[in-house]
């Protein structure tokens, strides 16, 4: 396999990881509402931490793409 | 490039502009970059100084202004306490100049020619830089007020020493990759959005340069542009408002210590 494509299969290996932030992302979003309707008093106080759950999980993915741009762009073999 | 690439990188290029200040070797150059600092920091002066006329029935100008300058500050008191207020210069200039370049960046100004507008913050250096700060506020702050106790903000308390021997790195490793992460996260956010909207606005060219069916993918991809615009123009204020909140809550850390 030449230099070329092989990066171009290791950009889209690295783009998997953006999928993974995706169910991450979610399950933050996902949860938060599922216990904000259960007490939703007690909800607005906790947004704070939905951000910071939520700024965690997409770091991960954002990684994942500038890995994939670093392959793509950056990386001259 | 070949004439059909799409080039999606070309448009966080740096290059100097107003070429007479490119003579010799002359290392302060005036760029694009430094051009749309100066309009994100004019626009910043005109909206904070248009609603700051503290008038005793606020128009709606003063209104937007108090507003978000409260929803800070409501933000840094609730995370920090009855001192963040020390903190909140610091905070919302950091959210106002990230919100207002995010912003920015996104307006549609490249139907003019040769006004391509240059998101700031879809440079490393720029957020980089702010994160530094914050960082540096939080040691400062954390070595002021405590002195070398400020070290038992990586050991938890209530461990067995093991426990705690074994929690000591990776405490440590995962404060020092705070402000790599906190610069990366705007940076990122606004470099994927950009790519991804140069390279649907490149499809819809080539669809309509192409025969046949081609006008069909053109006219979804202008959908998908006009659906990834409203995003990004979320994901802008959300950014804006998470780098806000972490550095509320990593001062909070140097503070109040646990």
């Amino acid at each position: 396999m030449d230099l070329a494509s092989a990066k171009v299969i290791g950009a889209g290996l690295a783009a998997i990881g953006v999928g993974a932030a995706a169910a991450g992302v979610g399950y933050v979003f996902g949860s938060f509402l599922q216990s904000a309707l259960r007490n939703p008093a007690a909800a607005d106080s906790q947004q704070g931490r939905l951000f910071i759950g939520f700024a965690a999980a997409e770091l991960l993915g954002l990684m994942a793409f500038a890995i994939a741009m670093i392959i793509l762009y950056a990386f001259k073999g | 490039m070949a004439a059909g690439d799409i080039d999606p990188m070309h448009q966080f290029k740096i290059e100097p502009i107003f070429g007479s200040f490119n003579g010799g070797h002359n290392p302060f150059v005036f760029t694009n970059s430094a051009l749309w600092t100066l309009i994100v920091l004019g626009a910043i002066w005109f909206f904070m100084f248009g609603g700051m006329r503290r008038e005793l029935i606020p128009g709606r100008w003063q209104v937007a202004v108090e507003g978000l300058i409260g929803f800070v500050d409501d933000m840094v008191h609730a995370s920090i306490g009855p001192e963040g207020k020390k903190y909140l210069p610091w905070v919302f200039t950091a959210f106002i100049f990230l919100l207002f370049a995010n912003l920015m960046g996104n307006m549609p100004f490249g139907i003019v020619a040769k006004a391509h507008p240059f998101t700031v913050t879809s440079q490393f250096t720029f957020t980089g830089v702010m994160s530094l700060i914050s960082f540096a506020i939080v040691l400062g702050v954390g070595f002021w007020k405590h002195g070398l106790h400020f070290f038992s903000l990586f050991v938890p308390s209530g461990v067995h020493w093991i426990g705690k021997v074994l929690l000591f790195p990776i405490e440590f490793v995962s404060f020092m990759v705070r402000p790599f992460s906190l610069g990366l996260r705007p940076f990122i956010a606004m470099f994927a959005g950009h790519i991804l909207l140069d390279i649907f606005g490149n499809f819809v060219v080539q669809g309509l340069q192409a025969s046949g069916s081609g006008i069909l993918i053109s006219i979804l991809c202008f959908l998908f542009v006009a659906f990834i615009s409203a995003l990004e123009l979320l994901v802008a204020a959300i950014q804006a408002y998470v780098f806000a909140i972490l550095t509320s809550l990593y001062i909070n850390d140097a503070v109040n210590l646990h």
